[in-house]
């Protein structure tokens, strides 16, 4: 029973992973940015929810006002920081981004205080087969809504004109240019959504699971690790590989002990990048 | 060496040993300032001149810090009930024993990290850029939360490095700790400038501008990256060492395997003062920690605010550093041949 358990709760929770690493894939093909931040702008995202809570509003409404403002606030990040990061040296923008993120983290700290906090939705819960696997419907209901919000996204890059301009400017951001697409504003729109969508996922985690500030750094680690799994610009491979993480957390969480839960999250990331590597050095490749 | 550098260098020398004695409120400070020169020159091996951008060099450094202080206290007495005690004076060292288990331990620190850095090498050091810097820094995330989960060491409440013994009333601990960081200071800087002064930095060197064609040329890159890799953790692990007996107080996530401070410093002083240079790091660290302590001091509570704000405006506005601005400005001090006519051209252009 408890393996069902452990699989339902890592599905649900690989979802919300997937949603965060469909923005870092974006901005990755679109930009060539790794945002450290990203975990981060998650957790603001979620601290929008619960500060709504805490004004008596359902912080359900969160997932459509979170990703609003941090709409905003991704479009103010890039305009200050990331446009000066975008051509330049990869390890320029991790650095930056590292720097953002501590700043985050820091501001959340003095804004919001050093609690751990949960808005709560009150959805109750479901049990299946005979009350042995309990799951809270605010799981389900925070799963539905990546999946939502995920496919809206898909349709949107897919017919939209601002879509169609991201998508060229991944393939090949000068003959897009040459063409008539301002890329300048195309990265600006393609931070500004992947922001949103860290909204959207924080105020799912919010209602969901718990914030905290310094939460931040191991989501940016699960979605560049759902990443680098999936490839860049592969949808159903960036879904499978989220919910496959989500399950590795939860047995690791149950077999391990949570205090070793983020830890193992890590030592998986190097684990396959080692994987990878060995892989591709028997060809004499590497990871590009 | 010439004999103008050999007086700078005696210059330095005298104000190092003098510098307790003058400055004696800020002795711990002082000594703090040697072991961060210590790891941004020691980052600087790899970072800059081998161009392998790591975070992960904390993890040496941690390592260096837990063994240390583990020998020095298991040397004598049960580890165990040590951390358990949780730096309750039931056990104390002497004098003799204390110093007896610093050197021992600081061997453990210097040689461990080494060993675990060759270990790991051969399979970390197949990742390129950005791939290594996240790998990196996974390792010393990992390190740390897998490190606050160890009984032995003190899990999560923390482990008390024996105190300083008391020789009859003389307070010595400050001294001690700085002439010891400056004794690896000095011995770093020797070893660093005379790793420097061989073919092997040349091969580093390669190894950064292009790897492919380095390795096209006949070089075995991996072996040189490993070595290269394997002289940072020596030293990061030996500051390691210095830096737990100095706090007397070591946490898994926020003094050892502190990935948010330390490992960051690291990277951000080599790149404040100049990558790939031998005194870049050294000038970046000096400013950073004169900077970062008046910040720590006057502005309690807002230093990482501070720090994410510095983070972003070195990394956009100087990513070359101090030395990288100082060669554009002064070719010819860097032994570089400047043509009147190129630069003039150069000037036209702006």
């Amino acid at each position: 029973m408890i393996t069902i358990q452990a699989c339902l709760d890592g599905i649900l929770l690989g979802v919300l992973f997937a949603l965060i690493a469909y923005g870092m894939a974006l901005q990755w093909g679109v930009m060539n940015i790794i945002n450290i931040a990203q975990g981060d702008l998650v957790i603001l995202g979620g601290y929008i929810a619960y500060f709504m809570y805490l004004y008596g509003i359902h912080p359900a409404w969160g997932i459509i006002v979170s990703p609003i403002i941090m709409y905003f606030i991704g479009i103010g990040i890039y305009k200050l920081v990331i446009n000066k990061v975008v051509d330049r040296d990869l390890f320029i923008s991790i650095l930056a981004t590292f720097g953002i993120s501590i700043l985050f983290m820091q501001l959340m700290n003095f804004a919001f205080g050093a609690d751990v906090v949960l808005a709560n939705s009150g959805y109750g819960t479901t049990f299946l087969f005979d009350s042995n696997v309990v799951l809270p419907n605010s799981k389900i209901f925070s799963a539905a809504v990546s999946i939502v919000f995920a496919i809206c996204l898909v349709i949107y890059m897919k017919k939209s004109k601002l879509g169609r301009a991201i998508r060229a400017t991944a393939q090949n951001a000068r003959a897009a240019k040459i063409l008539g697409v301002d890329t300048e504003k195309v990265y600006a729109a393609t931070f500004g959504i992947n922001a949103a969508l860290c909204g959207v996922a924080g105020a799912l985690i919010s209602i969901t699971f718990t914030i905290h500030p310094y939460m931040g750094l191991p989501y940016t680690i699960r979605s560049f690790m759902i990443v680098i799994v999936a490839g860049l610009g592969n949808l159903p491979g960036v879904a499978l590989s989220g919910m496959g993480l989500g399950v590795f957390e939860e047995f690791a969480d149950y077999i391990l002990g949570t205090e070793f839960r983020i830890g193992s999250v890590f030592l998986l990331l190097v684990l396959i990048l080692v994987y990878r590597r060995f892989k591709l050095s028997r060809k004499r490749e590497y990871l590009k | 060496m010439n004999k103008k550098n050999l007086i700078l260098y005696l210059i330095v020398l005298v104000f190092g040993i003098a510098a307790p004695f003058v400055f004696p409120a800020f002795k711990v400070q002082l000594s703090i300032l040697c072991v961060l020169i210590v790891l941004s020159t020691t980052w600087n091996i790899q970072g800059g001149e081998m161009g392998y951008n790591s975070f992960g060099n904390i993890l040496f450094y941690g390592l260096g810090m837990y063994l240390c202080a583990s020998v020095q206290v298991g040397m004598f007495f049960p580890l165990a009930e040590w951390t358990e005690s949780g730096g309750e004076k039931t056990f104390v060292h002497t004098p003799a024993q204390f110093f007896q288990g610093m050197a021992v331990g600081l061997v453990v620190a210097a040689i461990v990290p080494t060993i675990v850095a060759g270990l790991i090498g051969y399979s970390i050091l197949g990742l390129r850029g950005h791939y290594f810097a996240i790998c990196t820094l996974g390792l010393g995330v990992a390190a740390g939360e897998i490190s606050g989960g160890i009984e032995i060491i003190g899990a999560g409440q923390g482990f008390t490095t024996p105190p300083f013994p008391d020789f009859g009333g003389l307070e010595a601990r400050g001294e001690f700790f700085y002439f010891l960081s400056f004794f690896v200071l000095v011995f770093t800087f020797i070893a660093v400038k005379a790793i420097y002064s061989t073919r092997f930095k040349l091969i580093l060197n390669a190894i950064r501008d292009n790897e492919d064609k380095a390795e096209a040329m006949g070089i075995q890159t991996m072996k040189y990256k490993i070595i290269g890799w394997m002289i940072s953790a020596f030293f990061c692990g030996l500051a390691g060492g210095i830096m737990g007996g100095l706090v007397g107080y070591i946490d898994s996530t926020d003094v050892a395997f502190d990935g948010r401070e330390m490992g960051v410093f690291m990277v951000l002083m080599a790149i404040l003062g100049g990558k790939g240079t031998l005194w870049g790091p050294i000038i970046g660290a000096t400013i950073f920690h004169i900077f970062k302590e008046g910040f720590w001091t006057f502005f309690l509570g807002w230093q990482y605010v501070a720090l994410g704000v510095l983070i972003v405006v070195i990394v956009i506005y100087f990513p070359e550093g101090i030395m990288g601005w100082l060669r554009e400005k002064y070719p010819e001090r860097f032994g570089e041949v400047v043509d009147e006519a190129d630069r003039k051209a150069q000037v036209e252009l702006k």
